[in-house]
């Protein structure tokens, strides 16, 4: 099933430098995305969100920026060290050898190692995975081992034909799991690491909250909070009323729209 | 569960969650986690997974469940990763390898055959038509050989062996890959690499045959290529292998099948690297430099081939037997020294 797209959060758009591909990160998960349960010895199963063609695309442009960047880097800073000025084609007489193997070799190799090196030491997650919340594990939900991440990235020589790696984007678009051809070779596939749900938010279903209101008014609190500016303002105003009539001063009857939500807020932290 | 004994549930569970979490963010992050820690952590995979479902009935969309399906898929993924160990993998390749080889057979000789087919095929098109020559090689290549000499005589001069072993080898495993990699194409991606590699390998043969270079050309390959094409055609099988578990994927399902062929041609595949490598560095500082004698290449060039066989069909699992033969024999030899 193809991914809901909706507009992304503001701090995706602020972020320098990545302004031309802000339409990728207008992808977000959506209640009819696709979820990968994974059965699990105690029998209760996992349930992961699977990362559709969006997602995908936003990581994997994200690191083609910092893998082109460090590559030319290293590039740069070698043929500086080398020749005393900039240029990409120097003109070596000599020691044309030891320019590349020092040079040439090392920024190719940063280029194109960067992947499979960077998933196995951040156990399937690269610097543009981690900031687009995503992570490759198998479909049994493990940590990918180095097998299947060498696999995965060795298909990469099929994803990318013809071009900017057309192939793996249909691939992406029409399979069940939303994989690439070197996904469906490894037995992998790319989830969302939900970055809501990091330490912080645990946090805020803290004591106090859930003393305040009880365990299911809490939730209840924050899922109306969270999606406040997307309720109709009548329907807002009746659930917070209902909320916080358990509480005690009550709200007034007249309370307005911010002095409810700004009462809900209090309540919750 | 009433309000209320959710309530105390909650108050209960809580610091309990906050600590698997930090405990897990440890040996998330580093090898060096405390061992209370790894023992806290797998003791609270139950119970995450006792409150993930506790949860799911009280709030089944909510924040907290969210949160608990969060830190409980963090530790079936960290807590049920296979173990890496470098010796243990090699141990695997070894033993896995000749098996792999030995299920492989029929899909090697008929690579072989293709490659050997089309090698002829290329060979008598360009007898019989020369200037279809242009369709294989290069405008340098061919003024080289028309002019008299190999555009391999003179390599030296114009890289120094380091760099022309590290480019053929980057290259040679790059087409290899590529050979295995195109079977997804129900093998056809595969057929196409073999066939053209053959074309070309046949044509320029046979032109180099009709400007007196022919011999000149085999001495030049002959300490690297047997090697280097064996090593491109096993690619090729495993390309292949790759296309009929897409095509005929027996008692398992498409996808699996493929996972499968693609694990056990993988690790071929490994060897067949390794071994490319070193047909590289033959072909950057023993086949162009004029040095070393036609018999002298072909002996280097038998025996590199010899070694690769031995490898895949198992000399290394036989030695490696042997050894732990050796080494049981000497521990029993120790400990009756000991006891006596």
């Amino acid at each position: 099933m193809f991914p809901y797209f909706q507009f992304a959060p503001q701090y995706l758009r602020k972020i320098s430098g990545l302004r031309l591909c802000g339409w990728l990160a207008t992808v977000r998960r959506s209640p009819m995305e696709e979820k990968l349960s994974v059965a699990s010895v105690t029998g209760v199963d996992i349930e992961l969100t699977i990362a559709g063609p969006g997602g995908r695309s936003y990581a994997f442009v994200i690191d083609w920026h910092i893998r082109f960047l460090l590559g030319a880097a290293w590039f740069v800073a070698g043929s500086y060290l080398y020749t005393g000025a900039v240029s990409l084609l120097p003109d070596l007489q000599a020691g044309f050898g030891a320019y590349t193997f020092t040079v040439l070799i090392p920024a190719a190799g940063i280029y194109f190692l960067y992947h499979p090196l960077l998933e196995l030491l951040m156990n399937g997650r690269t610097p543009g995975k981690r900031m687009a919340g995503v992570r490759v594990v198998t479909t049994d939900g493990r940590t990918p081992d180095a097998g299947a991440i060498l696999i995965r990235n060795v298909f990469r020589l099929i994803d990318h034909l013809p071009a900017l790696y057309a192939i793996g984007l249909v691939t992406t678009m029409f399979t069940s799991r939303s994989v690439r051809v070197g996904d469906l070779a490894a037995g992998t596939v790319l989830v969302y690491d939900d970055p809501r749900l990091d330490s912080p938010s645990l946090a805020r279903i803290g004591e106090a909250a859930v003393a305040n209101l009880g365990l299911e008014r809490a939730e209840i609190a924050h899922e109306v909070l969270d999606r406040w500016e997307e309720l109709e303002q009548a329907a807002r105003m009746r659930m917070a009323h209902s909320i916080l009539s358990a509480c005690d001063p009550p709200p007034p009857d007249d309370a307005d729209d911010g002095q409810l939500r700004q009462r809900l807020a209090a309540l919750l932290e | 569960m009433d309000e209320r004994a959710a309530q105390r549930w909650f108050d209960q569970r809580l610091p309990m969650w906050r600590d698997t979490e930090s405990d897990l963010g440890q040996i998330e992050d580093g090898k060096s986690a405390a061992t209370a820690a790894v023992l806290r952590t797998v003791r609270a995979y139950p119970e995450i997974a006792r409150d993930l479902a506790v949860a799911r009935r009280i709030a089944p969309s909510g924040r907290l469940t969210r949160h608990l399906e969060q830190i409980y898929a963090n530790l079936h993924r960290t807590l049920l990763r296979r173990p890496e160990n470098v010796g243990h993998a090699v141990a695997d390749l070894v033993r896995d390898v000749p098996r792999h080889i030995a299920a492989l057979r029929w899909h090697i000789a008929a690579t072989t055959a293709l490659f050997i087919a089309t090698c002829a095929a290329g060979w008598s098109m360009v007898v019989t038509y020369p200037e279809l020559i242009s369709l294989f090689a290069s405008e340098a290549m061919v003024e080289h050989v028309q002019r008299g000499e190999l555009w391999t005589d003179n390599l030296l001069n114009v890289f120094p062996s380091s760099l022309l072993a590290v480019r053929i080898f980057t290259n040679n495993i790059v087409v290899s890959l590529t050979a295995m990699c195109a079977g997804v194409v129900y093998g056809l991606g595969t057929i196409y690499i073999i066939a053209l590699n053959g074309l070309m390998l046949g044509a320029v043969f046979a032109f180099a045959g009709q400007h007196g270079l022919a011999s000149g050309l085999f001495s030049f390959v002959c300490a690297h290529g047997f090697v280097e094409l064996s090593a491109i055609c096993i690619s090729g099988a495993v390309g292949i292998s790759l296309g009929e578990a897409l095509a005929r994927p027996g008692h398992m399902t498409r996808t699996e099948a493929f996972q499968a062929a693609v694990r056990d041609g993988g690790k071929v595949m490994l060897v067949c690297i390794a071994f490319l490598v070193g047909a590289g560095l033959i072909e950057g500082y023993v086949s162009p430099n004029p040095s070393f004698s036609v018999p002298e290449r072909l002996a280097i060039g038998v025996a590199y081939l010899l070694l690769f066989a031995w490898t895949l069909l198992g000399g290394a699992r036989r030695w490696r037997v042997v050894e732990k033969e050796d080494t049981r024999r000497q521990r029993h030899a120790s400990d009756a020294a000991l006891n006596s």
